[in-house]
């Protein structure tokens, strides 16, 4: 089996996020991206259906942020290829180019099964892999927790459900899924590791063809949200802290 | 269905027999949004002998899609026969809920259509006949408004919109439509439902919650959370990663995918309160947060929020406890 995965770059939450001088999207300069999150448990279960099944996989992110780290980190992994597409803006596309520009890209690898995140955090439009799934006309399944072969040119899919439900649906390829968890966290591989792998092993970079997209919603302003209701907060020493949740506790009957 | 292209359809979620509750909150905020656009609003019913789930729907009217190859969800047959009464009928706004199923739904159907996408919307409005969705990014941390003057597919974060004016009061009219479009090119079948495995505990049933999120780091910390639960007669429960990395089964799991609880106590530890996971307590009696980062999301849903290092808090706060006990 042929598995592509698509990967994107999004905002390291962790950081400060600040907003540009047009209001309207994100201030980029200082900005650490990271793989978004889903994205990597997509990579995990291709990965993992290499290991157990036996499969190629290639990875594709866009040239921003720090896709080679990421893209060279997939090698590490497992991964056979990595494809960095070139020539992308250094703050990324929004998710439909990003599924369009994708799409052009996909058709050289020609992939069985093509597996990303179901959501990516830092857009409007965040669902890369189901809008891919639509415009490639190919089935798609998403907020899926495991992928497996199911006898020949399908999978089963598990998709969660609220309440820890899933369904079983099976999938006839080529197909697109959009993964929410790997059946395993995504493993980890040292950086010793991601280093040798940078001097002995290459990107495949190739130039991202332009695509044009229908309509897209206009962002009028991106704001931080100033909450109607926030936390009174509790201040004083771990020993203090601790006696003022109990005295609320209290007040309330639910101290043990 | 309004001719000028101006209606509001609503997707109704339902599974094994019961319409999903936030599709109500959908139906009450898609009422305002057709009236501010002089159209309609639709409810949308696909699936196999649930007409009688039409009768709860407050809506102007109900098209109804039946077939014994639509009994069970399936992504691709649900899109196909939704986007051909989209192509049909020209809505102006399709709302989905931001749920397993409306995600799915959502994405394909503004791709195939060609309409623009908005996701994770937590208030709608129009606005010189454009509408206008505030959308949740970035875990929480952002919040983004875009508008669409024309057609749009818009998926709205669950419990954003009260419930109330979705029911309706006397059944709406329902046209049964013809299949639409044929189910044998979708590429997919369900093959059944599996329940969640049922876990050691019930967290919706207990009281005291002591729930731990990334910042708990590791595995190991996870018995000093116990170790407070135990003091505080309550049961640990976890955010998505916490799960994620098989630290805790499945079943102690809240959020969108996980429980949705209502403890009398929820005690956030190290949680930074994306909208994923406050779908599933944000209506906790009482919220305590602790986190180290003053800017996290979860202060803004918790009565009471402490900006600290839980392994500074966590042991005084068992040890306190068990010394109020002895
Ligand atoms: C379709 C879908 C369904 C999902 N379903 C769920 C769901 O059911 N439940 C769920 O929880 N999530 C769900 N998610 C994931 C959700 O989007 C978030 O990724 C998740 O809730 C984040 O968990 P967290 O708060 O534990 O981790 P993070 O967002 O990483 O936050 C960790 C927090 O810990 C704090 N911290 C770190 N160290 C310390 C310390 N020593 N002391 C104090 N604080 C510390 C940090 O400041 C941060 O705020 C879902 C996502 C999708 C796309």
């Amino acid at each position: 089996m042929r598995i592509a995965v698509l990967l994107n770059m999004v905002p390291d939450l962790v950081e400060e996020l600040e907003i540009d001088s047009t209001g309207k999207a994100l201030d980029t300069q200082w900005m650490r991206y990271v793989i978004s999150e889903s994205d990597d448990h997509a990579l995990e279960q291709a990965l993992l259906l290499k290991d157990r099944h036996g499969a190629s996989v290639s990875v594709l992110a866009m040239d921003y942020g720090d896709a080679d780290q990421v893209l060279y980190a997939a090698l590490a992994r497992g991964a056979d290829e990595a494809v960095n597409l070139t020539g992308i803006p250094e703050t990324g596309l929004g998710k439909r180019a990003a599924a369009a520009t994708f799409k052009e890209a996909l058709g050289g690898i020609r992939p069985d099964l093509i597996l990303a995140g179901v959501q990516a955090i830092d857009d409007l439009d965040a669902h890369v892999a189901g809008m891919l799934g639509g415009m490639m006309a190919l089935p798609y399944v998403g907020v899926t927790r495991s992928v497996e072969p199911s006898g020949e040119g399908k999978v089963l899919v598990q998709k969660e459900y609220p309440g820890g439900a899933a369904a079983e649906i099976e999938v006839t390829l080529p197909a697109v899924v959009g993964v929410l968890s790997a059946p395993q966290p995504p493993r980890y591989v040292p950086v010793a590791r991601i280093r040798e792998v940078m001097k002995t092993r290459t990107l495949d970079k190739r130039e991202a063809v332009a695509v044009a997209v229908p309509a897209e919603p206009a962002v009028i302003r991106l704001f931080k949200p100033e909450p109607a209701e926030h936390a009174q907060m509790l201040d004083g020493s771990p020993e203090e802290l601790a006696g003022q949740i109990i005295k609320i506790l209290e007040d309330r009957g639910l101290a043990p | 269905m309004s001719p000028a292209g101006q209606d509001v359809w609503v997707h109704i979620e339902h599974l094994r027999g019961k319409v999903a509750g936030h599709t109500y909150e959908l139906l009450g905020k898609g009422r305002e949004i057709a009236d501010a656009l002089g159209g309609q609003l639709i409810a949308v019913l696909v699936g196999n002998e649930v007409q009688p789930l039409a009768e709860t729907l407050a809506a102007d009217g109900v098209l109804y899609v039946e077939d014994a190859g639509l009994a069970e969800y399936t992504p691709g047959s649900h899109a196909a026969v939704i986007r051909a009464l989209v192509e049909k009928e020209a809505p102006r706004v399709v709302l989905f809920g931001a749920t397993s199923m409306g995600m799915d739904l959502a994405a394909v159907l503004a791709a195939v259509l060609e309409r623009p996408l908005i996701v994770n919307c937590v208030n709608l409005q129009v606005r010189d006949g454009r509408t206008v969705a505030t959308s949740q990014m970035c875990g929480g941390k952002l919040l983004c408004e875009a508008e669409a003057s024309g057609p749009v597919v818009v998926t709205v974060m669950p419990g954003s919109f009260p419930s109330e004016a979705g029911l309706a009061k006397s059944p709406p009219p329902v046209e049964v439509v013809p299949m639409p479009a044929p189910l044998e090119a979708v590429g997919m079948r369900a093959i059944r439902i599996l329940e969640p495995e049922p876990g050691d505990v019930d967290i919706t049933k207990s009281a005291v919650l002591v729930a731990v999120g990334r910042g708990i780091q590791r595995q190991d910390n996870i018995p000093l959370a116990e170790e407070l639960a135990g003091a505080l007669g309550g049961t640990v429960c976890a955010s998505r990663p916490v799960v994620d990395q098989g630290w805790l089964p499945m079943s102690r799991q809240v959020g969108k995918s996980g429980m949705i609880v209502k403890p009398k106590l929820y005690l956030a530890l190290g949680i930074s309160g994306a909208p994923e996971h406050a779908e599933g307590m944000k209506d906790s009696d009482l919220i305590i947060a602790v986190n180290s980062d003053a800017k996290a999301p979860i202060f803004d849903i918790a009565d009471y929020g402490i900006v600290i290092d839980m392994y500074d808090l966590l042991p005084a706060l068992t040890q306190a406890l068990r010394g109020r006990r002895a």
